[in-house]
């Protein structure tokens, strides 16, 4: 488990990997890395392999070749990663849904019996605040809206105060006001902690609005990496394809 | 299969290595035991009183009419204690608590989390499968205690009230007194035990292997129920020549 004291930030190195499910090649040699504290989008069409990659990283998934690097480490097992704090905020928030929304924030502490339950208590309810549930402790996950769910999960996240937070999706199903919520705790919470953040995407808003560099993936494929401007004016005509892509009614339904 | 089988040994490996920890979950093993036991006790004493009376009524009219009047305690008792209370409230733990804990697990494999427990270094085995097996080993044998009794009570009544058997209370429990000893209990009990283990492995393990939403759950449900009943009737066989051999 994690030293409490360690508060260094970590980086990131995918190197070249590669994943296939039976027959299917879902990652077809991903190469990037993120840099200690920064913000990095890995956007993409749904079905393109962003949350595949995701869980790559936190050694829910292995490469079937190539390396996942965290801090210089190669991560061949999810044990690996207990010497590093890692949240991950789930694309539906998985929060457990037998507990209350304060024994779902506090579970990481209450587990690992890191800090007295009064404490516990006490941090839950500042973390709430921050993400501006306070209040909905004694609230279980199936009385929270969409959105609720997502910040509770980010509280979540916050209490482990994490060197790198992983965020799948985390405006999916989200109407725009609260997905400009969400994008602005992920900004907040860097800049709180200075953990790396890794979010995964198909919000071009989001992505280009919080990203510090990014990536475009598509097949199981990166076309585009870069700063938000230099992917913006990348040549690829896929990358052009998808951040220009807009719903256009027929000529005809619009005269009429 | 073969894969299941491995991962399941792999199951029970890591769940034995973790007991040294289960007091640290002391609290989930309560509410488990909760669950399985207090909320199963109903169920349990219906079901036992109805064994012991069909046990009764098939056994004691013939035996009856061939004179072995003195024999339907002790028929009655050492079928319920060393073979019926066990193996039928095993039956009724794996559909009413080995379905509800592959469902439940099921359905956190199902919206990922487990995988949220994992990325918080909490162990799923430890978390998840460890206090629901240690509360199914303690609750199913204290509800054969339980089924024992009650089963003697269902036997004893319809032998007293069943105008072809009609033997009075004094002497049916006095032939399953001199029948019935410690051992015999104690068979039925070491039997509940490896039957908590398998309702708990199988129900633990199907619900962690479930993949694919609603329909994967159901799938994974029906086997824990269906799995656990087979092997338990499979075990029930070998376990009675074993504890024969051993004399209990």
């Amino acid at each position: 488990m994690a030293d409490e004291n360690n508060n260094g930030h970590i980086c990131v190195d995918v190197q070249n990997v590669c994943k296939s499910f039976d027959d299917n090649q879902v990652l077809k040699g991903i190469t990037f890395d993120v840099r200690c504290g920064e913000i990095f989008v890995i956007m993409g069409p749904s079905g393109s392999g962003k949350s595949v990659l995701l869980k790559h990283l936190v050694g829910l998934e292995h490469p079937t070749s190539g390396k996942v690097m965290i801090d210089r480490h190669e991560i061949t097992s999810p044990e690996l990663l207990s010497e590093y704090r890692i949240a991950m905020v789930f694309q539906s928030g998985a929060l457990l849904s037998s507990l209350s929304v304060a024994d779902n924030v506090g579970l990481y502490l209450a587990e690992h019996r890191l800090k007295p339950a009064k404490e516990i208590r006490r941090i839950v309810s500042e973390k709430l605040a921050i993400v501006g549930l306070d209040g909905t402790e004694d609230k279980m996950p199936t009385e929270l809206s969409g959105g609720m769910k997502k910040r509770v999960a980010i509280a979540r996240a916050l209490v482990m105060e994490p060197q790198l937070i992983l965020y799948d999706e985390p405006t999916s199903e989200l109407d725009p006001l609260i997905s400009v919520t969400i994008g602005e705790e992920i900004v907040k919470m860097r800049d709180a902690t200075q953990a790396t953040s890794i979010v995964v995407t198909h919000d071009r808003d989001l992505g280009f609005g919080i990203a510090d560099r990014m990536a475009i993936i598509r097949n199981g494929e990166i076309l585009a990496l870069g700063t938000p401007d230099e992917v913006r004016n990348s040549e690829s005509e896929e990358v052009q394809t998808f951040l220009k892509a807009s719903f256009q009614r027929k000529q005809k339904e619009t005269e009429s | 299969m073969f894969r299941d089988i491995g991962k399941l040994a792999i199951l029970i490996w890591r769940t034995w290595c973790a007991l040294p920890l289960v007091f640290r979950q002391a609290r989930k093993v309560i509410e488990q035991l909760f669950d399985i036991g207090y909320a199963s006790l109903f169920m349990a004493c219906l079901l036992s009183i109805f064994i012991g009376g069909v046990l009764a009524i098939q056994t004691g009219p013939p035996m009856v009419e061939q004179g072995l009047s003195s024999v339907v305690g002790a028929v009655v008792g050492l079928s319920v204690c060393k073979e019926l209370a066990p193996v039928m409230m095993s039956v009724l733990i794996a559909g009413r608590i080995g379905s509800a804990m592959a469902a439940e697990i099921g359905s956190m494999s199902v919206y990922q989390e487990i995988d949220a427990l994992r990325t918080m270094n909490i162990n799923p085995v430890h978390y998840l499968v460890l206090p629901r097996v240690i509360a199914v080993c303690i609750a199913l044998p204290c509800l054969v205690v339980f089924s024992d009794l009650i089963g003697w009570v269902g036997g004893a009544v319809v032998s007293a009230t069943n105008p072809d058997i009609n033997i009075s209370w004094q002497s049916y429990f006095t032939s399953l007194a001199n029948s019935v000893d410690g051992g015999d209990v104690i068979n039925g009990l070491i039997k509940s035990l490896i039957f908590a283990g398998i309702i708990g492995f199988i129900s633990c393990h199907q619900g962690l292997m479930t993949r694919g939403g609603p329909r994967g759950i159901g799938r994974s449900v029906t086997k824990a129920v269906v799995n656990s009943i087979i092997l338990i009737l499979i075990t029930d066989y070998f376990a009675s020549r074993l504890l024969l051999r051993l004399d209990l």
